[in-house]
């Protein structure tokens, strides 16, 4: 019998932790495929971050570190720089790395550290029961926004993908989404070149992934990944914003 | 080698290479910056890592990578920068994570000034970090104590997987003394770290993971355990002090770091004048050398706790002292170093410097 598909040596045995209809889990399966294929998996290094995946270090099937919320990049910089040698990558949400970690990010991305950042966007904070996030669309109702987000007191949903491409070290900076299968594919695609740039040591490398959170956002899980292909998508355009060999050869 | 007159700071850093420093991760912050523009040149020369940080929030989670991935990593900062420090610190405490910190102080709270101070005493012992964790921490009297305690500091961590920090103050880094590399420090016997996180490749057959996170109250209770027996060890192995003229002393004096140094003049002082003073001299502030206290005489009419601050170290002390003895205090704090005479002064008005 032929085997035409099998779960990813990528990923450990551990049951995901994460809501149904959550995205994350396809995310997780995204990155641990990318890790199979490209043979990384015996000297990657993973970091979870803190929010739903702050459990990502049990499922990750390579050696990971738990980082304070926010330090991922940190930390993968402690990692990288005496190990250059072996993959580092994040799996960060949006309240992580756009609001408590947007230094650490920044900063990172400008010392061009030769690191991959799985940056999971997902317009909330869910862990903590779905708070207002940096990435919260305007209009959009949180427990801490609960008219909806007013820009003039809470200011407007941040662009983290186009504020790095600006940024001199980020060698291949590209946002994704996985509302439907066509973009589930293409978001693998993008997730191995960010680590197969890594491998050729270009640089920083981040794939923003918009996602869904059914729960918090109080939809079925269906219904979710249609308001992110209708209002994430408009807000949040997919594509390419870095791509240093395409721009600089 | 021989001795070569070297100021403190960069003492540190030398120090720091001998003691076998792969790592260095830091920020600008006065009075300590000489320890990173030391090991910026001279780490890259020698093919290691240093990388000045956003912030001291940022350095201590790179520590923290470093630490996780095996190798030996320190950080340096002063007492601002410290207290951004303390979540770090206390993940990899939790963790059990080896690295070295040096922690350079000055006067406080807050901005407070650039001048030598010793207000950091309960940011160092008792931490800024949440949870049940100890530092094991050294605050040395001189360049050259703070030499050998430098150069050992890595296997100490190493051994017990836990952060050491070298507490001195700016008096320490900034002054010039003539100092020797080559004094023999103690060797311990380490294992591999078969618990690094550097790629299961190197460890084959189990998947490494650097965590502080047990969300099962029994699970952290039984951490918490664990960690609280490595404590009781370093407690029960690494207290480190030297008593001073203490065979039959009128007063007894516990003071460290500079402040001792000050207070041996002031013994010196003291003698002259038919008063005999002796001193118990923490070296490591934890674990607290409590048994000292034991050996005061019970002639002895008092203690004199002296310290470059409103009195931290003094709970310490009226705890070991456990009410056998009168104590007093005498401070000076904010960056203002005592002299000599204002602490003869206050040994020979002992009655007024007391403290309930």
């Amino acid at each position: 019998m032929k085997v035409k598909y099998k779960k990813t040596k990528g990923l450990t045995d551990k049951p995901l932790s994460y809501c149904p209809g959550c995205t994350h889990g396809i995310a997780h399966k995204l990155v641990g495929e990318t890790l199979e294929e490209l043979d990384m998996l015996d000297d990657a290094i993973g970091i979870a971050s803190v929010g739903c995946s702050v459990f990502a270090y049990q499922f990750f099937n390579c050696d990971m570190q738990q980082a304070p919320h926010g330090r991922a990049c940190a930390e993968a910089t402690g990692i990288k720089r005496v190990l250059p040698d072996n993959t580092v990558f994040t799996y960060q949400g949006d309240g992580d790395l756009a609001s408590i970690g947007i230094a650490e990010t920044i900063h990172a991305a400008n010392r061009g550290e030769n690191i991959t950042v799985i940056f999971i966007n997902n317009a909330i904070y869910g862990m903590t029961g779905g708070q207002m996030a940096p990435t919260t669309l305007i209009g959009q109702k949180t427990t801490t926004s609960q008219s909806g987000r007013d820009a003039k007191s809470q200011g407007y949903p941040i662009h983290i993908s186009e504020m790095l491409s600006t940024i001199e070290g980020s060698a291949y900076i590209e946002r994704v989404s996985l509302h439907d299968p066509k973009h589930v594919i293409k978001a693998k695609k993008a997730i191995k070149k960010a680590f197969t740039y890594q491998k050729e040591k270009r640089g920083f490398t981040l794939i923003e992934v918009l996602s869904s959170c059914p729960v918090n956002w109080g939809m079925k899980p269906i219904d979710a990944l249609k308001w992110v292909e209708e209002n994430m998508v408009e807000q949040y355009p997919l594509g390419v914003y870095k791509d240093k060999e395409a721009n600089n050869g | 080698m021989g001795k070569i007159l070297m100021k403190g700071n960069e003492a540190i850093a030398l120090a720091a290479i001998k003691g076998g420093v792969d790592a260095f991760y830091g920020y600008p912050i006065t009075p300590q910056n000489e320890v990173p523009e030391y090991l910026s040149k001279h780490m890259i020369e020698n093919g290691k890592v240093f990388v000045q940080a956003e912030s001291e929030v940022a350095s201590i989670n790179m520590v923290y990578g470093a630490a996780g991935a095996g190798v030996r990593v320190m950080t340096s900062s002063s007492s601002p920068g410290i207290a951004l420090m303390q979540e770090g610190i206390s993940y990899i405490a939790g963790a059990e994570l080896p690295c070295v910190i040096v922690s350079v102080m000055r006067g406080g709270p807050g901005l407070g000034n650039i001048q030598p101070a010793q207000g950091d005493y309960y940011q160092a012992t008792r931490g800024g970090g949440n949870g049940d964790y100890n530092l094991i921490v050294y605050a040395p009297e001189s360049i050259q104590e703070t030499i050998d305690v430098m150069k050992s500091a890595f296997d100490t961590a190493d051994y017990y997987r836990n952060p050491v920090m070298v507490l001195v103050d700016g008096l320490i880094g900034q002054m010039m003394e003539a100092v020797d590399f080559d004094r023999p420090v103690e060797k311990r016997d380490l294992s591999l770290k078969d618990w690094a996180t550097n790629g299961k490749k190197n460890h084959p057959g189990k998947r490494n993971i650097a965590n502080s996170l047990h969300l099962g109250a029994e699970i952290l209770e039984d951490h918490n355990k664990n960690l609280k027996k490595k404590y009781d060890r370093i407690k029960e192995n690494e207290v480190k002090y030297e008593m001073i003229n203490m065979d039959n002393p009128d007063y007894t004096i516990v003071a460290y770091g500079t402040m001792a140094r000050v207070c041996r003049s002031a013994i010196k002082q003291l003698k002259k004048k038919g008063i005999e003073v002796g001193m118990i001299r923490p070296i490591a502030l934890w674990p607290y050398p409590k048994k000292a206290f034991d050996e005061i005489p019970s002639t002895c009419k008092g203690i004199m706790c002296v310290e470059m601050s409103m009195g931290q170290m003094l709970d310490d002390v009226q705890i070991s002292n456990r009410g056998r003895f009168d104590v007093a205090f005498y401070g000076r704090y904010a960056g203002v170093v005592p002299e000599p005479e204002e602490i003869v002064d206050a040994i020979e008005n002992f009655e007024e410097w007391r403290v309930e």
